[in-house]
């Protein structure tokens, strides 16, 4: 569904979720950059808990809920772990 | 409200005749007056030191002593003759007469001869008129058979000032001046004897030329030969007042000269500690955008970005813009909206609009442009080091031995810094320039670098690491440093992986494209030089591995001990006046001023405390998911103060499409920048000429901004923060902009002993600044790191994912130049555009070839994010793979190609690696018609303000 904004214009951009898509990559480049510690996990979630809005938080949290797709094995730890 | 303009009556800058020497102290007499002063000082100097001006034309402060116009003769006691004083070093118990009848003579003989062949055309200031004024020469006996050089064609290509060799006295002030000073050797002296002429290059004009336009050769001209053209135009200033550039992050001090309250030259300030009296085209001469006819000067409004503006007074467009948030907090929930501070404005314009946003908004939904540029560089320094800052003074180049230059063009882009280093350079300092593509650095005028590593864009990571791994398998790490400055057990961690092979330059080459012996021998330069220094810029943060480049930067400094002390370091160059100084501020939604997390209840509760307010300890957006939430329908309304995010970030569409998704779109800026149009309300800013405040430079230093001018809104842009807060509902009560500075030394530890006092009373301040410093801190970390000790970062390497594939297979990596600035939305306004029109690509020959590209052609740049058309420009300066544009202007489109990757740790885009085809086209693409399209139909929204509001 396009987004109807007060001057009614529609966003042309093909209307996948961006957002999502966004959060996925950065979660995912987070977790690429830390995976060489072993506490690859517990550095990609604490990172995620200092640099991210909650909502964007809930959004992956939700994501890994519903499948996490996309979401490489360090993230989706991470993820889960905020999730506890 | 408006704060009051202090100006102070003209003077020039005080000349002591020659550099200020080191020696031990030497005590002598001149005329009579006693005075002691460090060995190797001139007689000229000391005298001038006793308050005995002795008469000078070649001699200069600023310029090694020349000894050629011979009128700063003097008699030594016990000596025979009349030597120049400014050759002459003071020995101790000297006794120095400037005055007898025999001086006089040769004197005003000297002064004849000069006279005979000097014509001025045009007023100006002229240090041999006002010479033999007062040695009282009237004219010359000395009739050259009619010879003379009045006459000879003025050379007026240069847009800022002209030479007239009528003038020129060829005392080679400016010679030396474009040599010691700038170092460009862009001028020379053409023929012998009589017929000696001043010349730019082999007999060019001044723009033909390599001339850089820097003005130090102006500053250093004793008569009109060499005069600014606004001065020759507007007369001679009469007032002056000291201020700071708003363009880099050099931050050069500067003297605003004023003439009826209009401005009339910006001299650079010989005492400002960034720049000591030198300056660039931009802050020198580029001041003209300030009074441009484009600045809009009423606040306006409309509902949609589709409705043509409407100026109002600043209340309804205050009450206007309130109204529009507390509407969309209502509807949407408090975290719907935020706002962006900007670089180019004062750490209290910056300040206070964090404010506004944590206390007024209720949110911590604040970023500001550095995001786009050295986050990574607050990250990385912050990780390691203990503070996200550069660790030097721009004066302790001076000291290093050999300089390592890492994706930074600092000719171009911090052009005073490059003066500085490139005199060090010339006193024989090693150098090592680390970039794909051929910077000037790498062969300047009486400069080489030892070794050019022409990496490939993208490949940061692997060299950095393939150099620490060189350096600890030859056993150059500085064991002692470490274990006493540095965590052991990471340093340990650290070792084990960078020895693994991956690491060594071998395994590391394919990636990188150096050749192993070729690193090998940079690291062997750079770890065994007594002083090592890294400079680095956009080039290592703009990166999906930015923070990673950033930390193995600093595990580089660390290992070798080059930490602490004068000549090393690692050092920031920053982009914008005021990138040190938005970041100090709080400007990042995870910190509060002073780089301290939200999170920290401590520190959140002084806030709280002092703003009367309870603050949200969770960090808020930054600026792209912004973006994303504006598309995702989340994120409603935004207030951006001086910030071009239409075209300063990437991915122009994305954004593009961001912007058209809010209801509320607030922007204050100088000039209807290519944000603004699709802003709902539109707040006009005030220029640095039209404000009080203070910028914090690439080196920490806070120097302080004056107002010369009145704001030609009616407000400062921190007045006019102050007013949309007082509409929210949210109090602020400033008289000036040093109150804001007092809140903010009360709140920030670094910044305890900042007061405008004390500004004035020492110039400038490099923070910390505290009890433990009172007068700043020029080299950080000197006895500890400031995190306690050194962390080594782990610094793996992960390869961008944008790669050149057979569709792209290119790589394009993005820069600038001397004479534009960032944006543009300045130096585009400025003659500076006689320099550079447009944006251009540059590709290597064998890649235009293979295209049947020629130099000139209209070429596409297309990457899997958009398209653009550029004029092409054939040159072996970038490796075959690699092409290269600026951003300077907008219809360029440089980010309708680059991607929305981000550095990981920050989201800092990766405006350095981008892959695309390259291909020869004949029309602009359908982004540029488009934008045309746009820009048209808004430039016609806004005329029909204007006349509007003149019926
Ligand atoms: S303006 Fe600067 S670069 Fe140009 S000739 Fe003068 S000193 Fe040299
Ligand atoms: S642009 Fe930078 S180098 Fe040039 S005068 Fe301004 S602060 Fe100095
Ligand atoms: S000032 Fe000494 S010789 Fe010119």
């Amino acid at each position: 569904m396009p987004i109807p904004t007060r001057n009614g214009y529609v966003p042309a951009l093909p209307m996948t979720d961006t957002e999502l898509d966004h959060l996925v990559q950065m979660a995912n480049d987070i977790a690429r950059n830390l995976d060489v510690y072993p506490d690859a996990a517990a550095r990609t979630a604490d990172h995620l808990r200092r640099f991210w809005a909650p909502a964007l938080r809930e959004r992956i949290v939700e994501h890994r809920r519903t499948g996490g797709a996309g979401l490489s094995d360090t993230a989706l730890a991470a993820v889960a772990s905020l999730d506890a | 409200m408006a704060t009051p303009i202090e100006l102070k009556p003209y003077a020039p800058q005080p000349d002591l005749g020659t550099p200020a020497a080191g020696g031990e102290p030497v005590s002598l007499t001149v005329d009579g007056t006693a005075v002691t002063v460090p060995g190797g000082t001139s007689v000229l100097r000391a005298a001038a030191l006793a308050g005995v001006d002795i008469p000078k034309l070649c001699a200069s402060d600023r310029l090694e002593a020349f000894g050629s116009c011979r009128v700063c003769l003097v008699e030594i006691e016990g000596r025979k003759g009349t030597p120049a004083s400014c050759t002459t070093q003071v020995e101790e118990g000297m006794a120095v007469r400037t005055q007898s009848d025999k001086l006089g003579r040769l004197r005003r003989n000297v002064i004849e001869l000069y006279l005979s062949d000097h014509a001025p055309s045009g007023e100006g200031r002229n240090a041999l008129a006002e010479l033999a004024a007062a040695e009282g020469v009237t004219e010359s006996r000395y009739a050259l058979g009619g010879r003379t050089h009045a006459g000879l064609p003025v050379d007026e290509t240069n847009p800022y000032f002209r030479f007239d060799p009528g003038a020129c006295i060829v005392c080679y002030r400016c010679v030396r001046a474009c040599e010691e000073v700038q170092g460009t050797f862009a001028l020379t002296a053409a023929g012998r004897g009589f017929d000696t002429l001043i010349a730019a290059s082999q007999l060019d004009t001044f723009m033909e030329s390599e001339c850089v336009s820097c003005g130090a050769c102006v500053d250093a001209c004793p008569t009109p030969a060499l005069e600014d053209k606004s001065v020759l135009e507007r007369g001679a200033p009469e007032q002056v007042q000291l201020t700071t550039c708003a363009y880099c992050g050099v931050g050069c001090g500067f003297r605003a000269e004023l003439k009826g309250g209009e401005v009339v030259r910006m001299t650079p300030w010989k005492d400002g500690k960034a720049n000591e009296g030198h300056a660039c085209v931009k802050g020198r001469f580029a001041w003209g955008y300030a009074t441009h006819p484009d600045r809009i000067t009423s606040p306006m409004i409309r509902e949609a970005i589709d409705q043509p503006w409407r100026e109002v007074g600043w209340e309804e467009a205050i009450a206007f813009a309130a109204g529009r948030l507390k509407a969309i907090q209502a509807q949407y929930g408090p975290d719907s909206i935020g706002g962006i501070t900007s670089s180019r404005c004062s750490n209290e314009e910056t300040y206070l609009v964090q404010k506004l946003v944590r206390a007024g908004f209720g949110n911590n939904n604040v970023d500001t442009c550095a995001r786009v540029c050295h986050s990574p560089t607050g990250y990385g320094l912050k990780t390691t080091l203990g503070e996200s800052a550069g660790t030097q003074a721009f004066a302790s180049v001076a000291q290093a031995d050999v300089v390592m230059v890492i994706g930074a063009n600092p000719t171009d882009a911090h052009p005073v810094f490059a003066s500085r280093l490139k005199r060090r350079l010339r006193q024989g300092a090693g150098l090592i320039v680390v970039d794909p593509r051929e910077i000037d650095l790498v062969s300047a005028p009486h400069v080489r670098a030892d070794h050019h590593l022409q990496l490939r864009p993208g490949s940061n990571v692997a060299f950095v690491n393939a150099m620490a791994h060189a350096i600890v398998e030859a056993g150059l790490a500085d064991g002692d440093f470490i274990r006493e400055r540095c965590e052991w057990p990471a340093y340990e961690q650290w070792r084990e992986f960078i020895l693994r092979p991956e690491n060594s330059p071998e395994a590391t080459a394919e990636a990188t494209g150096i050749a192993p012996d070729t690193l090998r021998a940079a690291a062997r330069l750079y770890a065994g030089a007594d002083n090592g220094a890294i400079y680095y810029g956009l080039g290592v943060s703009e990166h999906t591995q930015g923070s990673t480049m950033v930390m193995g930067i600093a595990n580089l400094a660390m290992l070798t001990g080059n930490l602490g002390r004068e000549g090393v370091g690692v050092n920031p160059l920053r982009g914008q006046n005021n990138v040190q100084g938005s970041c100090d501020m709080g400007s990042f939604p995870h910190e509060l001023p002073g780089y301290r997390h939200v999170s920290d209840p401590a520190v959140r509760g002084a806030f709280e405390d002092a703003w009367g307010v309870a603050l949200q300890p969770e960090p808020g957006l930054r600026i792209p998911n912004m973006f994303d939430a504006a598309v995702a329908g989340r994120f409603k309304a935004l207030y951006c103060q001086g910030e071009d995010v239409a075209q300063s970030d990437p991915n122009t569409q994305h954004v593009d499409a961001a912007l058209r998704a809010l209801d509320c779109l607030i922007v204050q800026d100088i000039f209807l920048n290519e944000t603004a149009r699709y802003a709902h309300v539109f707040l006009p800013g005030s220029s640095f000429l039209e404000k009080n405040g203070t910028f914090t430079n690439a080196e920490r230093r806070i120097s302080p901004v004056r107002k010369v001018i009145e704001p030609l809104a009616g407000h400062e842009d921190w007045e006019v923060t102050q007013l949309l807060s007082n509409a929210l509902g949210y109090p602020m009560n400033y008289r000036h902009p040093s109150e804001i500075m007092d809140e903010i030394a009360r709140l920030t530890p670094t910044f305890t002993g900042v007061s405008y006092d004390r500004l004035d009373r020492l110039g400038s301040i490099q923070w910390p600044c505290n009890a433990d410093a009172p007068e700043g801190t020029p080299t950080m970390h000197s006895t500890a790191m400031v995190r306690g000790k050194g962390y080594f970062a782990v610094t793996g390497y992960v390869p961008t994912e944008e790669r050149t594939t057979r569709r792209y297979p290119l790589l394009l990596t993005t820069g600038r130049i001397l004479s534009q600035y960032n944006v543009g939305a300045q130096t585009r306004r400025t003659e500076n555009s006689r320099w550079h029109g447009e944006d251009v690509l540059e590709l290597h020959p064998s890649d235009a070839e293979f295209r049947g590209i020629r130099d000139g052609d209209w070429v596409g740049v297309e990457s899997r994010a958009g398209e653009t058309v550029l004029h092409a420009v054939v040159t072996g300066r970038v490796p075959p793979g690699v092409v290269y544009t600026t951003f300077h202007f907008p219809l360029t489109g440089a980010n309708v190609v680059t991607t929305d990757n981000s550095d990981w740790a920050t989201n800092c885009p990766e405006y350095k690696v981008t892959a695309v085809q390259v291909t020869r086209v004949t029309q602009p693409s359908d982004w540029q018609a488009g934008y045309r399209a746009f820009t048209e139909r808004q430039e016609a929204l806004l005329d029909a303000a204007r006349s509007e509001a003149k019926a």
